[in-house]
Parts: structure tokens; sequence; C-alpha cells
């Protein structure tokens, strides 16, 4: 076994300064003090955090059907560049990921890709349409093997449809990831409900379409004894129901964007479609609610809801719009900023909400690996992100590596660059800058 | 003043500006040669995205008093059918060379989007955007008000003390939030009437009172009763249960109208009126019934805007 990378004097999340040695076999080999490789490659994290990779719970990849916005292999090249070791993606690509065969496809083209690993997100109901399940184990017995399932971008509002979905994956310990949304409260909806709404005469998204979706999600969840998985929440009263529910030892696990933790309706005071997303920016009070769910645990992890749009489908009248905002390559900064920056929590705590999580939701046992005290794992494959948190820069998103522009981070002052990322071993992201991909074995 | 957007952040001195020199205009109006070289050689884009001959003409007719060239164009979209963007469209009429441009558009916000977003050098007057404003609209109201308050003298008074009472679907209406805006900038105390169901979400944050009583309200014998025109596509049951249901809570009956007949209450609608449903024949025929005037008003107020937003620009 040879030690093919070394990264030295970097701070891992439990706050120790060591080096970290990678070996040919894409695995973290040992970690200590004053390590020595002859032939490696040396990567000085010095004043650096080195993190697991993160794991994105959310992630639009639009390909199969919208290759003009994203593919499977720029949406991971960007992944990759904002540090993440895997993206989840979700069903509703066109044809919708409904069956093997397009689960497989999607799993493929991220094999080829080989920026991150890349796991579908299967439809709940056949083309998300609602009406009947999708076949939920034929997917999951795929070469995907696909244990999440999501209609996100469409509730599954039909009561019954969603117990017997929650019943359903328990056979193979599956989940269902629920985007809660009301649709008939939420009929030709532009943004947040509020006093603003009625200001600008866009039909208001109001709160309760979420919360009542997610009472009765967690209270099916219970009931039938399954997983479900809440996505995107944006609401402070989602929080509290969520809070709620996990005291009541419920199975529910829930997911913060990164926007949704910085930016508020406000925004929509320009008209500008690039902050038009669904569930829609909130209020000042939502957002912190939000950071002190993210903070005190109530929500388990932060998913980027990357959702790339072409010029065409954002430059137009805000009501015809697309809903949705790129976020992979600004999450870790838009964290920073909102989480670390303002005190509310430390590096590990980054760890376990971008990365431990995840994966542990997903129940990956090759991504998100961190000991009890926030520490990298000896002999856990070498999924690894290096983060200078020190760097400043104003969001240029013509830089990015998506497709898409569609950034409303754009022209906003961050902190934080990752500057280098290991992916199974391999230097995928070098000084900021995508390398060339990890070739996976046939 | 480079655009004409919304009343919300129109300010006092610009709102007073408009009035004042609407009523210079108006008596341009009255003449037999009803006509001004002030924007010769100037040309202004009438462009509709949704069907509106009494708006458009209304801004045609101000253009053309001033002398400047009109060019209508109607774009037969809908927010279903995708075809040329609003960005191609504007560019085109630029192209073709405009100095401003009126535009009555289906979405909310679409004229501060032409203003603000790069797309065109050119004046943009809002003639109405979805759901969101009317500006001109409700300068015309309030300079109607003002003109039967005060007639002749009417030059730098505003509406201080004023009650005007807006009666109707407050959530879909543009002029209701426009006439808002104006009537508290201008000094007047606004109540707004009708169904809760039509009321907007936060309406309580805006600068009113809400009163669901009309009769109530009509006891107290406000400046000016507002009657907004209510949609057919809300009268399906999901905001009110029947037409007859709304006319008997909100509506200017007889019965209504003979509690205000004869005294100072004015009787407004943007038009076209419903008689029968938010306005009886007797109310609409009323001589306190301004809808008329509010027209001929019209043309002044949108003279006095083109004037205003064009007059010193190089023509073309």
């Amino acid at each position: 076994m040879t030690i093919t990378y070394l990264i030295t004097g970097g701070t891992t999340p439990d706050g120790v300064q060591t080096d970290i040695a990678i070996d040919s076999d894409g695995v973290i080999a040992e970690l200590g003090q004053n390590l020595r490789a002859e032939e490696s490659v040396v990567i000085d994290a010095t004043n650096k955090i080195v993190l697991p990779g993160l794991v994105d719970l959310h992630t639009h990849l639009r390909e199969p059907g919208n290759n003009d916005a994203e593919t499977v292999e720029s949406g991971t090249r960007a992944a990759a560049k904002g540090g993440f070791t895997a993206v989840h993606a979700m069903a509703n690509s066109n044809p919708v990921a409904d069956t093997a065969g397009v689960v497989e496809q999607v799993f493929s083209l991220g094999k080829q890709a080989g920026w991150t690993d890349v796991h579908p997100v299967g439809a709940v109901t056949v083309g998300l349409a609602g009406e009947r399940l999708a076949e939920l184990s034929a997917m999951h017995d795929s070469a995907a093997n696909v244990t999440m399932f999501s209609d996100d971008g469409i509730c599954v509002w039909d009561p019954v449809l969603m117990r017997r979905a929650l019943e359903y994956v328990k056979s193979f310990d599956g989940f269902i990831a629920q985007h809660a949304q009301e649709p008939r409260l939420t009929e030709g909806a532009q943004m947040n409900e509020s006093a603003l709404s009625s200001e600008l005469g866009l039909t208001g998204w109001p709160a309760v379409a979420e919360e009542s979706i997610i009472a009765r999600d967690v209270l099916l969840a219970q009931h039938v004894d399954s997983r479900v998985h809440i996505c995107h929440v944006s609401t402070a009263g989602s929080v509290e129901l969520i809070r709620w529910a996990k005291s009541q030892g419920i199975n529910v696990t829930a997911e913060v964007t990164p926007h949704h933790l910085l930016l508020t309706e406000d925004y929509v005071k320009t008209y500008d479609p690039v902050y038009k997303v669904n569930p829609p920016l909130r209020k000042d009070s939502d957002v912190l609610a939000l950071r002190r769910g993210l903070a005190d645990g109530t929500i388990d992890t932060v998913g980027t809801d990357h959702a790339p749009h072409t010029e065409e489908t954002k430059q137009c009248e805000w009501v015809v719009a697309a809903m949705g905002m790129t976020g992979l390559e600004t999450a870790l900064p838009v964290i920073q900023h909102t989480m670390v920056d303002t005190g509310l929590i430390g590096w590990h705590d980054v760890a376990r909400v971008m990365s431990a999580n995840p994966s542990r939701i997903y129940r990956h046992t090759d991504q998100g690996q961190l000991t009890d005290t926030g520490g990298l794992v000896q002999g856990a494959v070498a999924n690894i992100a290096v983060y200078d948190p020190s760097h400043k820069f104003v969001v240029n998103p013509t830089e990015h590596d998506s497709k898409s522009a569609n950034s409303p981070y754009k022209n906003m002052e961050l902190s934080g660059q990752v500057t280098d990322v290991f992916y199974r071993g391999h230097q995928v992201v070098a000084d900021a800058r995508v390398t060339t991909p990890f070739q996976h074995s046939r | 003043m480079r655009h004409l957007l919304a009343t919300r952040n129109l300010s006092y001195d610009n709102a007073m500006a408009i009035l004042d020199t609407a009523q210079e205009m108006a008596t341009v109006s009255a003449r037999s040669i009803k006509k001004l070289p002030t924007l010769r050689g100037q040309t202004v884009v009438n462009l509709f995205f949704e069907d509106s001959t009494r708006t458009r003409t209304s801004f045609e007719a101000a253009a053309k008093r001033l002398s400047a060239d009109v060019l209508n164009f109607a774009v037969k979209t809908s927010s279903v059918s995708k075809g040329e963007s609003l960005k191609d469209t504007v560019q085109t009429l630029e192209a073709i060379g405009g100095d401003a441009i009126v535009m009555r558009h289906w979405a909310s916000g679409a004229a501060q989007q032409l203003a603000n977003f790069g797309w065109s050098s050119s004046a943009v007057i809002n003639a109405g955007d979805g759901t969101h404003e009317h500006p001109t609209q409700a300068l015309l109201d309030a300079f109607t008000l003002r003109h039967r308050l005060h007639g002749l003298q009417a030059s730098g008074k505003d509406l201080n003390g004023l009650h005007v009472v807006i009666v109707g679907d407050i959530l879909h209406s543009r002029v209701a939030r426009s006439n808002v805006w104006l009537l508290h900038t201008l000094g007047a105390k606004v109540t707004l009437s009708g169904p809760p169901t039509l009321m907007p979400v936060g309406v309580t944050t805006w600068p009113v009172e809400i009163n669901y009583d009309l009769d109530a309200l009509l006891t107290q014998q406000p400046d000016a009763i507002m009657m907004l025109r209510v949609q057919a596509e809300r009268m399906s049951g999901d905001f009110f249960p029947s037409a007859a249901e709304y006319t008997r809570g909100w509506g200017l009956t007889n019965d209504r109208y003979k509690t205000i007949e004869g005294a100072g209450t004015l009787i407004m609608h943007p038009g076209p009126m419903n008689r029968g449903l938010e306005i009886s024949a007797a109310a609409a025929d009323s001589a306190q019934n301004t809808a008329l005037e509010q027209v001929a008003n019209g043309v002044s107020v949108r003279m006095a805007v083109l004037y205003l937003l064009l007059a010193g620009q190089p023509g073309q």
C-alpha cells in the first residue's frame, strides 16, 4: 500500500490539528502528527478545516430531459467544487425517475462522470402524478439501490397514497422524502403569503400549506411506524411541528436549504425571478427559527435543493418564471455565514449536518464517517473536503461549474472556499479548481 | 421622475406635480383645438398584453393631444402560452423607436422589470400590471375627487382629511392597491369594505381601516365611495356564495344609495360597471356618480404623466 496524498496541518471538525494520509486504495490510511510519506502529493491545509466530504440529499441534476440547464456531469462537477462527495438526484427528470431503467441510467451517468457519488432518488408515484405507486422495490433492487423516494417538486398529497408509500418502503428500510405543500392552498402560488405578497399582487404560498402536510405526515409515520424525511423546511411553524414529533419519538428527519437560512421574502420586491423558489423565501422570523432548529438538532441536515434553470426560464415575468436556485457551489460559504460566523454552531456541527447526518439518514457506509468527537475515521473511504474559511469573495455565478447561473447570491460577499476535495481518494479539486474525475472500475 | 410604475413609492411632491399638471392639461382638453405641440417628434408605444380598449384609448388620446406619435402594439399571449419573451418584445419596439412605453400586462411586476432590468431605455408607464398596481387610475381618481371638491381652485390642494371608502374585491384589484397608497400619501383616510375572503392577507398593516359593514360606513357619510368591479371569475363560489349575496352585503343597491342620495358622498367606479351587481342603476346614473368624469380626467392625468416624463427629452 502506498500513500498517495498527504494533507498536512489542517484542523478536523473535532478541533484537532492533524495530518491525514490517503492511500492508493482510496482510504484514510493514517491520522496523526508529523506524518511522512515519500513520493506522495502534499497538500498544505494549515489554517484550513478538513471536513468529511459533504453529502447533499437534495440535488436536481436535470438529466435526462433538461441537459441545457444541467447534466449529471456538470452538476456533479459543481458539487465537487462545492465540497460534496455524494449527491442525491431528485426524480423530476424527463422521463421521471420512476423505473429501474431511469434510476440505473442516472446512477451510471454518475459513475461515468466520476466527480461524486450519485444516488438517484426514485419517484414515489408514477410520473410524479400522485395517483399510484411507482415500482419502488424494483428501483431498490436495481444497480442504483435506491432507498430514498420523493415526488419532490410535487407533494404526495393523497393521504392514503402517502400512508401506503411509508408502509411499502419498510421492507427494505427505505424512506419517503416529502415535499410538503398542500396543493389546494397553493394554487398559482408565487411567493410567501404575507403583507408583502398582498402589496406586490403575487399569489401567496401560506405557511399553513407546508405545516399542515408535515403535521399529517409525522402522524402517518408514527401510525405506520415508518420513516419520513421532510424536504426543505421553510417556516418557523414547521420547525415547531418537527420538534414536537421528535419529542414523541416519531421517526422523522428534516432538511433546510442554505437559501432559507439566509434570504427573506424582501428580495421578491425586485420581481427578479432569481429569487423565485419553492418553497418560497419566508420572513426574518422564519429564517431565525430555521437557524435555531438546525443548531439544536431539530433539523438534521442541509440540503441544497440545487435547482439549475436556463436563462430563458428566469429572464421573464415573475409569474411564469421557473422556481429554483443553484446552490451546490455556495452551500458551505452560506452555512459558514449564517451558522458558524453567527456563533450558532461549530465545525463539528457543520460536519454533522452536511455530511454525517445525511449519510446516516440514507444509511451510507462510505460517506460521512466521523468519530464521536468529530474526527475523521482511519480506514474510512477518503471522501474529504479542505476548506479555507478566511477566503473572502464576491459570488459570480458565471464562474460556477454548474451550467446554469441562477444563483441568488450573485454579487454578495461571502467567506470561505473549498480548496481541495478528495473523492474516493482521488483529488478532484485542487486549488479551488476541478482537476480530473475519479475512474470507477468497470 | 423617470418612470411611473406604482403609487406605493410615489412621493407626495411628484403626485402633486402630476395632479397640478393635469389641471393645466384639462384646460387644453376643453379647448376647440385640443392639441399642444409639446411632444412633437416623440413616440409613445402602447404595449398591451391584456385587452383594455378604455385604458389604451385614453393613453392614445393623451399622447396625441401632446402631438406625440403613437404606436399601438397588442400582444396576444397568456401566462400559459409561451412565445416571444417580454424582453424581446420590448427590445423590438425600441429598435422601431419609442421614447415611452405604456404597458398593460397580466403579470404583476412586469412594468418594474421593464424599467429596472436593463431591457429598455424608454420611460415606462405602468398601465396596470397583474394584481399589483394601476397608478394612472389612482391618479385620475384623486384628480376627480379634488376637482369635485375644489373646482378651478384645486391646484396645490391635496386630499387631507377626506374619507374614502373602497368596496369590493380588494384582493385582486390593482386599482384598490394604487388608490390605497396614493390616497394615503395625499392625506385621505381610507376604509376598505367587502367580503373578508376578498381582503388580502396582511391588509391590517396597510394604512387603512377595515369595516365589513357597508351600511355602517355609509352612515358616516364618507366623502367618496369607490365601488370596485366584481370580476365574473370570482363568482364561482370560492370567494362568496352567490352574486345575490354579494350584492346584499356590498353592492350599492337602491336602498343603500337612498341613504346617501343628495349627500356629499361621491360615487366612484373605475368602470366598466356591472349594473345590478356592485352598483344599482339609480346609483350608476346619479349625479353623485363620477364615472364619466373619471374617464375624461383620465386623459388629462395621462397627458400630465407623459409630459412630465418626456418633455425636455430630445425628440428623435
